[in-house]
């Protein structure tokens, strides 16, 4: 059974210059308990996917198609009072920037009740009491004289930790993390990731989890789809997306990746193998496969017919033409 | 007789005013609070910690960006923390700064040729158009950008292209000191290595030294000579790239070291998890600065401050405790590595 079904979602952007396409036909599921990363460098559209999966993009100028389907049903068709019931109570979201995301003039305690009160009926000392649980539960110490506080008096960690609260307030069947240790500091990020784990593990709730981060991936994630330009171009567990990725696109950006530890250091060559070039631009349509320019292996095919995707045995995807080739290697 | 090093720092120290509660009380952050290290001629060394403890404020010290509170700055054996604006000018052209953010560091409405022209024009390196352009030119093959990217704004560039820019405005007056302020730090991965290999071939090319603020430490490892870790205004661990992360002495170190996810899901190590947070520069703990949070810290941590001091290994220095007391806590290279 799954829990998440996105089948060809395509979000576009209406421009006076012309449509950007941010997400281009990505399809993927998630299953219920199972953590998903969705990997790609900024722009990737990995963000829009997340918006898009709850309609959280005004529209227009943003025009979404294809299926979201949520326990069967299909979001993207929705009303909206129908939707305002799931966001927040079924799925909900944790973002990168817990200052902007946050209610600078409502105390933590209003703003974790009125999760639950929106979506269950509960009395205000109810939900204060539920608001205080919750902030114990996710390591906030002092949680009564928190309450009462304003997200200014927080420091970084202990307001992604309060975002943390409010999306698991009324106990997500989905949680989707957009970044969300990118901004925080090193050992406050391995004390954030602990937690999520932590709370997915008592939980049950599955996890969408957005990152450019191959740590954060490695550590966290089940399974992994890695996006390029809006589009999927390889997806699989964990284990293999590290050990064998099939997709060139894949084993570069593993190979840029400065690594931690000595092992690391007496093998490497004195340079990073480089991507060159830089991400094609959104505007307008790539006939052929988006990473052709700045692909090693890429031939005349790969710029006239956009590579499909491709499922392996073992569960691994990928949209490559040479793909062949790379197992090879 | 031993030569003076590049850049010399000693006991500087910098604390910023502020005023807090309601009645304005004055007070003080001790953003840098006695921080000693050299810099030898082509050589890198890291400065990493993470927000707050002060590293960016030794960059912009180091500058004179800021006026040290108190110590010495010394630029080839001469001290520049006291020299007036118009003695201190000349010197800026030894030592230039990259910044983060490639977006805010450029001037939006300048083209790259003025961009680039601006430091050789200010230093009087070249005069009359034709040598200019030829100076800017330069400076962009330099950087491994197009000839034709002079006429051309900012905003026409990509993230990693304008940081290549910025770091040709470094570049422009012959500096022999460059301080990267996290220059990779807002780059994506694919861009991030590309900026890496040219800080390096540059490096080699040009003999520079540079003075690498960053928070990521697999970046560091990758490009640096020598580290030096801070915390809370302080030096708590500095020693040669190897040393630092293959033995690290200081519990924070150790921590921090850890604390950086794996770009590998079969890695199997031992995490520290550190409690609580960075205490906050207004409010320091008495006695040492991490004790708040070390995992092994004991009576004396907490009344007496501890000083760097001299390991077994060559330049290496740790400020710590145990350091005295017993065999310290050790992290080994293998519980690092995958």
């Amino acid at each position: 059974m799954t829990l998440l079904d996105v089948q060809n979602l395509k979000t576009e952007f209406w421009t006076p210059e012309g449509a950007i396409r941010a997400v281009d036909r990505l399809s993927f599921v998630v299953c219920p308990g199972e953590t998903v990363a969705l990997l790609g460098e900024s722009g990737c559209g990995k963000s829009v996917t997340a918006l898009s999966i709850l309609r959280l993009l005004k529209e227009p100028p943003a025009r979404i198609s294809g299926a979201v389907r949520f326990e069967g049903r299909d979001l993207l068709s929705l009303r909206k009072r129908e939707l305002r019931a799931i966001r927040g109570n079924e799925i909900s979201m944790i973002f990168q920037e817990p200052m902007t995301s946050l209610n600078p003039v409502l105390s933590i305690g209003r703003q974790i009740g009125e999760t639950v009160r929106l979506h269950e009926s509960v009395s205000r000392t109810e939900a204060r009491d539920r608001a205080a649980e919750m902030l114990v539960m996710v390591g906030v110490p002092d949680p009564v004289r928190r309450l009462r506080q304003f997200p200014h008096q927080l420091s970084g960690g202990m307001r992604q930790r309060v975002m943390i609260a409010i999306a698991l307030a009324c106990r997500p069947k989905l949680l989707i993390a957009d970044e969300p240790t990118t901004s925080l500091d090193m050992t406050i990020q391995a004390q954030v990731l602990d937690l999520i784990r932590d709370l997915k593990q008592r939980l049950g709730s599955a996890v969408v989890l957005i990152t450019h981060d191959f740590g954060v991936v490695a550590e966290m994630a089940d399974r992994v789809v890695v996006m390029y330009a809006g589009r999927k171009v390889e997806e699989g567990p964990v284990s293999t997306i590290f050990s064998r990725p099939r997709h060139p696109y894949t084993r570069a950006l593993l190979q840029a990746v400065p690594r931690l530890g000595a092992t690391a250091r007496r093998n490497r060559q004195r340079r990073l193998p480089e991507i060159p070039g830089v991400v094609p631009s959104l505007l307008g349509t790539i006939d052929g496969c988006a990473f052709a320019d700045r692909c090693a292996l890429a031939t005349d095919v790969c710029r006239e017919l956009a590579p499909a995707v491709e499922t392996a045995s073992n569960g691994q995807a990928f949209a490559c033409h040479h793909a062949e080739k790379i197992v090879m290697q | 007789m031993r030569t003076d090093p590049l850049l010399e720092v000693r006991g500087l120290k910098k604390h910023f005013p502020v005023r807090r509660g309601f009645f304005s009380t004055r007070a003080h952050v001790a953003a840098v609070d006695g921080v000693d290290f050299v810099l030898d001629a082509g050589e890198t060394l890291s400065i990493v910690g993470e927000s707050g403890c002060g590293k960016s404020t030794v960059g912009r010290l180091v500058l004179r960006l800021v006026d040290p509170t108190e110590g010495e700055v010394l630029l080839r054996g001469r001290r520049i923390d006291g020299l007036r604006p118009a003695a201190l000018r000349p010197l800026r052209r030894d030592m230039q700064i990259i910044f983060q953010d490639p977006f805010s560091s450029l001037d939006p409405r300048l083209t790259v040729r003025d961009i680039l022209a601006e430091p050789i024009v200010n230093f009087g390196l070249a005069s009359g158009r034709r040598e200019i352009d030829d100076r800017v030119a330069d400076l962009l093959a330099k950087v491994r950008l197009p000839a034709d990217t002079m006429r051309r704004l900012p905003h026409e560039f990509s993230g990693g292209q304008r940081q290549r820019i910025g770091i040709a405005r470094a570049l422009a007056p012959g500096a022999s000191l460059i301080i990267c302020d996290e220059a990779v730090s807002a780059l994506d991965v694919s861009v991030k290595a590309q900026i890496i290999n040219l800080l390096s071939d540059l490096k080699d090319e040009l003999g520079l030294a540079l003075l690498f603020i960053s928070h990521d430490l697999a970046v560091v490892e990758h490009l640096t000579d020598r580290v030096a870790v801070m915390y809370l205004g302080r030096i708590v661990e500095v020693g040669s790239r190897d040393t630092i992360f293959d033995a690290p002495r200081h519990p924070y170190t150790q921590a921090l070291l850890s604390a950086v996810p794996m770009p590998d899901p079969n890695a199997k190590r031992q995490r520290i998890i550190l409690k609580g947070e960075i205490p906050s520069a207004l409010d320091p703990p008495k006695g040492c600065g991490f004790h708040t949070r070390c995992p092994f810290a004991f009576d004396r941590c907490r009344t007496e401050e501890p000083n760097l001091r001299r390991t077994e290994t060559h330049g290496h220095l740790v400020a710590c405790h145990l350091e005295e007391v017993s065999a310290p806590p050790r992290s080994s290279a293998s519980d690092l590595a995958c």
